[in-house]
Order: C-alpha cells, then sequence, then structure tokens
C-alpha cells in the first residue's frame, strides 16, 4: 500500500513541476482580476482545473450572470466526461467513496496514467492513484496561493501587459486540440460565430452561440470509427 | 466574511467546482448506464473545449487593440512549435514592446 502510494507520487513529480508555473500565474491574475488571496486558493483548491478557473477570471469582470460563468467553467472542463468513462474499467475494484474521491483529483496527466497503467495490466490500486493526484494537488494549491499573495503587489494588469496573457494562453489551448478529428472547421466556425454572436446579440452570448455552432457541426459531420483522444500530457486541468 | 473571501464570489466559485466536479464524475454515471457513448454524441463531446474556447479567443482578438492583435499573431506559430510557457512569454514580450514603442 505505501510502496503503491510512493511509487504514484514518484510518477506525479514531472507533472508536479510542470503545473507550478500555471499554478504561480493563475494566482497572481486571479488577483489582478480583483479576487482576493483567500478566494483565489480556494479556486484552486475545489475547481482544481487550470482553464477552466482562468475562463472564471476572464467572466467574473464582465458583468455576465453567475449561471454564464459555471456553464461556461461546465463546458470547459466537460472532457472529464470522456475521462471519467474511459478510467472507470480500472477501478472496478474500488469501493463508491473510493471512486468518488478519485474523480475529484482527475486531471489531463490523471487520465492518461491511469489508463497507461491499466492497458499495460499494471493494477492501478487507489493508493498509487492518490499518490500521483495528491502530489499535483498540493503543488497546484499551494503555488496558487504563493502567486496570489505576491500578485497583490502588482497593481493594474495592463500596465504590465498581463491582459494579453489569457487571450493566448486560450490561444496555446485551441491550438493544443489541433490533432483532434474535424478540428479546423469546429474552430472556424466557432470563431466566426462567436464574433458575429459577440456584434449582433452581445456578450456573453458569443460564448454558448458559438460554441454551440462548433459542437453541432462536429455532432453532424460523419462520425469516425475509432475515435481515441488520449490527450498529451499537460498541465492539471489544462 | 473578512478581505479573504466575499459572498459573492464564494458562491460563484461553489458553483462552479460543483459543476466540475460533475464532469469529473459524469463519464462513470454515464457508463454505468450506457454501455459506451454514441459515436456521434462522443464527436459532440470531444468538441466542447476547443469549440467554448474559441470563443475566448476569436472576439478577443478582434475587439482588441493593435498590441494584443500583434502579441497574438506573434503567440499562435509559437504555440505550433513550443509548449506554453514560451508561448506566453513571446506574446507577452511583444504586448510590450508594442506598447512601449508605438503606444
Amino acid at each position: 500500500m505505501r510502496t503503491d502510494f510512493w511509487e504514484g507520487a514518484r510518477g506525479g513529480a514531472p507533472v508536479l513541476v510542470s503545473t507550478l508555473p500555471f499554478a504561480a500565474l493563475f494566482g497572481a491574475l486571479a488577483v489582478a482580476h480583483g479576487l482576493t488571496v483567500g478566494e483565489a486558493t480556494l479556486m484552486s483548491a475545489i475547481i482544481f482545473a487550470g482553464a477552466s478557473q482562468l475562463v472564471g477570471l476572464e467572466l467574473f469582470g464582465h458583468d455576465i450572470p453567475a449561471w454564464v460563468v459555471i456553464l461556461s467553467i461546465f463546458a470547459v472542463n466537460f472532457r472529464h466526461i470522456l475521462y471519467s468513462a474511459a478510467i472507470t474499467p480500472f477501478m472496478a475494484h474500488f469501493t463508491l467513496p473510493q471512486k468518488l474521491a478519485s474523480f475529484f483529483l482527475l486531471t489531463d496527466p490523471q487520465f492518461a496514467e491511469t489508463v497507461t497503467r491499466g492497458e499495460s495490466r499494471q493494477r492501478v490500486s487507489f493508493s498509487w492513484y492518490m499518490g500521483f493526484g495528491l502530489t499535483i494537488y498540493a503543488g497546484w494549491v499551494a503555488l496558487s496561493f504563493v502567486g496570489a499573495y505576491f500578485g497583490r503587489a502588482m497593481g493594474d494588469p495592463k500596465a504590465w501587459g498581463f491582459d494579453v496573457l489569457l487571450p493566448i494562453y486560450f490561444l496555446g489551448i485551441v491550438l493544443g486540440f489541433r490533432k483532434r478529428d474535424n478540428f479546423l472547421g469546429i474552430a472556424l466556425v466557432s470563431a466566426v460565430a462567436s464574433v458575429l454572436a459577440f456584434h449582433y446579440v452581445g456578450s456573453p452570448w458569443h460564448v454558448s452561440l458559438g460554441a454551440l455552432a462548433g459542437v453541432l457541426l462536429a455532432a453532424a459531420l460523419p462520425p469516425k470509427p475509432a475515435l481515441s483522444t488520449a490527450p498529451k500530457i499537460a498541465e492539471a486541468g489544462e | 466574511m473578512s478581505d479573504w473571501f466575499t459572498l459573492e464570489m464564494t458562491l460563484l466559485i461553489l458553483g462552479g467546482a460543483a459543476a466540475t466536479y460533475l464532469t469529473r464524475v459524469g463519464g462513470f454515471l454515464l457508463i454505468s448506464r450506457l454501455q459506451a457513448l454514441p459515436p456521434r454524441l462522443e464527436a459532440a463531446l470531444n468538441a466542447v473545449p476547443a469549440a467554448v474556447l474559441t470563443t475566448l479567443v476569436a472576439p478577443a482578438f478582434v475587439a482588441g487593440d493593435t498590441a494584443t492583435r500583434i502579441a497574438m499573431a506573434v503567440a499562435l506559430p509559437v504555440a505550433l512549435r513550443f509548449s506554453t510557457i514560451p508561448m506566453l512569454v513571446a506574446g507577452w514580450l511583444t504586448v510590450l514592446a508594442c506598447r512601449h514603442f508605438f503606444g
């Protein structure tokens, strides 16, 4: 049991190192967008999904109704539905509380490692899973706090050029999906629809209308037989 | 709730956390009912993150100032070759330079 936990922790260490700068950046940007240090840390502790946390920051400041913000966070995290469906067979021997706790720690790298381990016929034990997940989690929350704490000293984000970081970060994630089926069509349709909705309907509807257009296109195009979407290992909750 | 938390933001974060946990446990709940996801549903679910994030990028580009547009245009090819941090640094330095020299 204990060796499994530490084996998981060792596996999570490289992921931990690569996520630390993002956690600190999130904390600093959160404070720049008006959150308190406590709120920034709470967000990392209970959402624990980087991209959606940044989407939240982007939307908090714009007088957008709460349900739209929550729906957008939900939408960005949608991929986890596919992940939990895919790893459930490897967790058949977990108790229900163990499963429910495990799913809380489900991130892109956790998914990738669990599938790799499960498919190579190594046992996916609860201890191993927790060792891997808690290592990433502890670092993510701690560095979010540190980033927020020191971010308070920075003042106006625009004076530092930080206002461009969110759109560029999102651009990078979108490009990270470029190997997926029909990526170009989906991105193009969503882009055009969101710009049109932004001009003619207004914010925040450009988010849901633009996304809906891309998703409908994906559903309408002929499905490919073997859809496998093991993501490249990315930061916690890319 | 003091300087650490405001009520409105805390409720919003709790809502976001509940929504996120729902996605993490969602596939487990779905797979217990369906044997496998229908291909069109899987294709649609698969497209959701890229579609949503595109809607945050495209209007930011169209509505942004010139420095923001140039920075995003510089970041795009960098993102194709390198990881996230170099991409952010390239975009960030570009926007600082544009605003300093033209701004």
